[in-house]
């Protein structure tokens, strides 16, 4: 470390973990549940530029489309800042993932099983990325309980993605899929895990 | 929470129809603060750079309009681009170029993030687990 005769505030690093999914899977719930401050929402206005890269079939005559990102912040101790965004619920709004996904330490697919080809896409779109994932299962009320196993079949996953179930409403749960997720993320990487890790 | 419905109900507009017409209501304004410009004149701004103020929060210099006072206003404390844009409801773009008219005029400084190449620092891996873990 250089320690030169600069005198500005070190500032900490900031990391970002992806929250995808269908629409009202409950991407939302997962990002105020934990973080510090309310969840807050950051919207990019489509561009010419957007456009024409982008499929948006559909919006063309809607002049003033904006795609919405909620995201919250849990400061950690004083050097990291970890920032968790929830993708828009329409996939074609791709060029917003590309953007959140990249620099991203990996990313939680939440699965509805009422709907779960809904988070198809999420699931198509990080694996090609090559964007270190696990799938958590909301269990909405209501909802059937189904094993895990089925719902890694279903989604056609590889086996060494780690599927769970959780209650994105509950902190705890929460905790235990975005702890597992980074878990992941260093054995996706090849960095030596800490700890033993549940398979 | 949904962003309220396109106030701008579907017209009899052409789609060779440029943008930023009569009709585009909303779209104006934050490009008015911007003086028309839609790219920043340096600095990249991702989403989660952090922005720090220089400056104590009443200063003001030529140049600057209420919407840069407000962003040195706030990071006062260490704040995320997107944290901005959300505190100030502007769009992501606007934020960009008035970050870095404030850059330009050394007002702030910036942390960018780590670039994707360097995301093996286990040192940050054990870290954002502990930080989860406490919560």
């Amino acid at each position: 470390m250089v320690s030169g005769p600069s005198n500005e505030r070190r500032l900490p690093t900031a990391v970002k973990i992806v929250i995808a999914g269908g629409f009202g899977v409950g991407k939302t719930t997962m990002v105020g549940t934990v973080s510090e401050t309310a969840p807050l929402r950051t919207e990019e206005i489509l561009t010419d530029q957007s456009v024409g890269v982008d499929d948006v079939s559909g919006v063309e005559r809607k002049q003033t489309t904006t795609v919405a990102m909620d995201f919250g912040r849990i400061t950690m101790r004083d050097e990291y800042v970890l920032y968790l965004f929830g993708t828009p619920g329409q996939e074609r709004f791709w060029f917003m993932w590309d953007e959140v996904s990249l620099g991203a330490l990996g990313a939680v697919v939440l699965a509805d099983t009422r709907r779960l080809s809904e988070c198809f896409p999420s699931v198509d779109y990080f694996e090609r990325r090559g964007t270190p994932f696990i799938v958590a299962v909301n269990c909405f009320e209501g909802a059937r309980r189904f094993d895990l196993e089925e719902i890694q079949q279903a989604l056609n996953l590889g086996p060494n993605v780690p599927v769970m179930l959780c209650d994105a409403r509950r902190l705890d749960s929460c905790k235990e899929v975005l702890v597992n997720m980074v878990l992941h993320a260093m054995k996706v990487r090849g960095l030596p895990s800490a700890e033993p890790q549940n398979a | 929470m949904m962003p309220p419905e396109d106030p701008w109900p579907e017209g009899p507009q052409q789609p060779e129809e440029r943008w930023l017409d009569e009709h585009a209501g909303p779209m104006v304004r934050p490009y008015v603060m911007t003086s028309g410009r839609i790219e920043p004149t340096r600095g990249e701004f991702d989403l989660i750079t952090l922005v720090v103020a220089l400056a104590p929060e009443t200063a003001s210099e030529v140049g600057l309009g209420p919407e840069h006072l407000a962003i040195t206003r706030l990071c006062q404390s260490v704040m995320s681009v997107a944290e901005i844009t959300g505190h100030l409801d502007l769009p992501v773009a606007t934020v960009r170029v008035l970050l870095g008219d404030l850059l330009d005029k050394g007002l702030i400084t910036l942390q960018e993030p780590e670039p994707e190449a360097d995301m093996h620092d286990i040192r940050l891996y054990k870290a954002v687990i502990d930080g989860l873990r406490a919560l």
